[in-house]
């Protein structure tokens, strides 16, 4: 396949793709569907970039995320700043709880399944947090008054928020290309592989475990602020859910964990199951019933994700050894 | 404070430790023991749970007699799980384990919600209001009883675990897996066998709780994290720490729904897990490995 050879073409046409997909159909379906799956694939890109590229597994990382929705409605709704001044500071938030709970887990030397099940507990404890402290509302939440101008990050056309959350998912796509190109990349690559022998080559694992989670923490937070401003209405059940800590884990595992593009495959993937099946039957959790499956297939049969489906020859050769790696056969 | 409510909340942090430390406790033999991370024991619980709510409810069972088919059915559905999908899909690894037992607790919770709906169930029998008057205090009937059985459950794995040859050979499988296959143990089975012998209480804890307690498609979410905090807490793969354990988490909740309130007191269980992690991982009385 040409894209093999080329990655840009590939780039090209993906971008081209979603620039004219909202301009195909007008009907509020499509441009929601449209905005959920890129919303899908910016949150799964940000689990991807710790859980995938570092290997850094966290079951909770709807506490970036919805501390980034928190702060983001706080700053605008308690401090009267413009909601735009929410993008930055919801990034901040998010970093700031990546670098919190990851100096305090990997000082610890947690890591696999421990990391994973911490990281569930944090998010807890940021839940009840937010559903007991009056600056949060508590229970009740926050609803953001509807005003629909541009300077106040609300829009008449939903095609607005298409291309912002289209613009967010490119640069998130960006940083994961960069991860992989970079030698900062190869360090975390390294620590997934084997920790030990990462840090016997003198990598400060500590440190770029971190580094690692401070990004994955602000790009959680800035989806946590898109999604308080496109839903104006946030709660702790909502944004501090364990729910959406699975779906970023299952978009990015689905699609292809540590891959560039496999986020946005999974992403696209849950986005049309759940509209199918939710415009199809009338009964609630079919699809996630199936996407639960999907995760235990990926996990038995292809440990590298549906992203192995689309690569040519040489490329899946390598990817087999990763998997064969994986499985523990080698 | 008065020392009636104190009284009261003691008391009531006691018997819901009780009830957690059963709930833990099949946890503590295929966590604590094997370290096979089953995410899915809160499901599989309310699985167990809604078996027990259509024995009563269709079939006129005693939530207690239940135990009788409760426990066999799922520790066949334990070792068949086990040996046929989580031992095989997962390639023995860590992660693996994790990702795939989450994504069975993803489908089991769903398809629960499509045939059971979201609503929470309950029975009611004759002995469910009951209560023993002590001093000024009044404790239900069926908060005692499952508490004495948890006690008794814990006791009796205790002895399995250290009397018996499986339970030799489980700890063995646990503390040293080449050398245990080669003195002739099939070690696949062992963990099939634990992970069944986990689910048999886990069916034991359903009918113990079901007089009590609700069950809905997310009952299992009230119960994963606890069920993980007493295993921690009390030390991997420690019977006592197991009890221990799920009285300090029923305490801890007790008295921080009495002093900090409804909403913020359901921190402290969370918050005992984080704390334990950081800084004492081999729980109270767990070997320090």
């Amino acid at each position: 396949m040409i894209f093999n050879r080329s990655p840009w073409a590939l780039h090209i046409v993906l971008l081209a793709a979603a620039i004219i997909f909202p301009f195909v159909s007008s009907s509020a379906f499509v441009i929601n569907f449209g905005v959920l799956a890129l919303f899908y694939a910016f949150i799964g890109q940000s689990w991807n970039i710790a859980g995938g590229f570092a290997g850094q597994l966290s079951f909770g990382h709807v506490a970036f995320f919805g501390v980034g929705a928190y702060a983001s409605t706080i700053v605008q709704m308690r401090f009267g700043f413009n909601p735009w001044w929410g993008l930055p500071a919801s990034a901040l938030a998010g970093a700031a709880a990546g670098w919190f709970i990851a100096v305090l887990s990997f000082r610890a030397g947690l890591k696999g399944s421990y990391f994973a099940l911490i990281t569930l507990a944090f998010a807890e404890v940021f839940r009840i947090v937010a559903n007991s402290v009056d600056i949060t509302g508590g229970g009740l939440g926050m609803l953001i008054p509807m005003k629909q101008t541009s300077a106040n990050f609300q829009f008449g056309d939903r095609r607005a928020f298409y291309f912002i959350i289209l613009t967010l998912t490119v640069i998130s796509v960006a940083i994961a290309l960069w991860l992989k190109a970079s030698r900062f990349g190869a360090r975390l690559a390294a620590i997934r592989e084997n920790e030990d022998s990462a840090r016997a080559l003198g990598i400060n694992t500590f440190v770029e475990k971190i580094k690692i989670m401070v990004i994955s923490g602000a790009i959680a937070g800035v989806g946590g602020c898109f999604f308080a401003q496109y839903f104006l209405y946030i709660d702790p059940t909502i944004v501090f859910g364990v729910d959406k800590s699975v779906e970023m884990l299952l978009v990015s595992m689905i699609g292809g964990a540590g891959t560039v593009y496999g986020p946005l495959i999974g992403a696209v993937l849950l986005a049309l199951v759940s509209e199918v099946t939710r415009s199809m039957f009338s009964f609630q959790g079919l699809s996630l019933v199936l996407y639960g499956t999907l995760l235990v297939i990926i996990i038995a049969f292809l440990p590298n994700g549906l992203v192995e489906l689309f690569k040519g020859r040489e490329q899946k050769k390598a990817g087999r050894l990763a998997s064969a790696a994986k499985k523990g056969d080698v | 404070m008065d020392l009636t409510i104190i009284g009261a909340a003691v008391i009531n942090g006691i018997l819901m430790g009780g009830i957690y430390t059963l709930v833990a406790s099949g946890l503590t033999l295929i966590y604590g023991v094997l370290h096979i991370i089953n995410f899915a024991h809160g499901s599989l619980l309310m699985v167990a749970m809604f078996g027990v709510f259509y024995l009563v409810t269709k079939l006129g069972v005693d939530p207690y007699l239940s135990l009788i088919v409760t426990m066999p059915s799922m520790f066949v559905m334990g070792y068949v799980l086990y040996k046929y999908f989580i031992g095989k899909l997962s390639y023995g690894k860590d992660e693996n384990i994790l990702l795939i037992t989450l994504g069975l607790s993803i489908v089991i919770e769903n398809l629960a919600l499509m045939f059971f709906s979201g609503n929470s169930q309950t029975i009611s029998m004759s002995y469910s209001d009951k209560m023993f008057e002590v001093g000024p205090l009044l404790i239900g009937l069926p908060k005692v009883i499952s508490f004495v059985a948890a006690m008794v459950m814990c006791a009796l794995l205790g002895i399995f675990i250290t009397r018996t040859d499986t339970g030799r050979a489980i700890r063995a499988v646990a503390k040293e897996r080449m050398g245990a296959r080669l003195v002739g143990i099939d070690v696949d089975k062992v963990f099939a066998i634990s992970f069944g012998l986990g689910m048999a209480t886990l069916g034991a804890a359903a009918s113990l709780l079901m007089p009590i307690f609700y069950v809905s498609p997310t009952t299992g979410h009230v119960f994963v994290m606890v069920a993980f905090t007493v295993v921690v807490l009390g030390g991997m793969g420690s019977f006592l720490g197991a009890v221990v354990g799920g009285l300090i988490v029923g305490l801890t909740e007790s008295f921080g729904g009495l002093y900090l309130g409804e909403s913020l007191g359901q921190i402290g269980i969370s918050l005992i897990f984080i704390l334990i992690l950081l800084f004492r991982p081999s729980g109270l009385f767990g070997d320090k490995r």
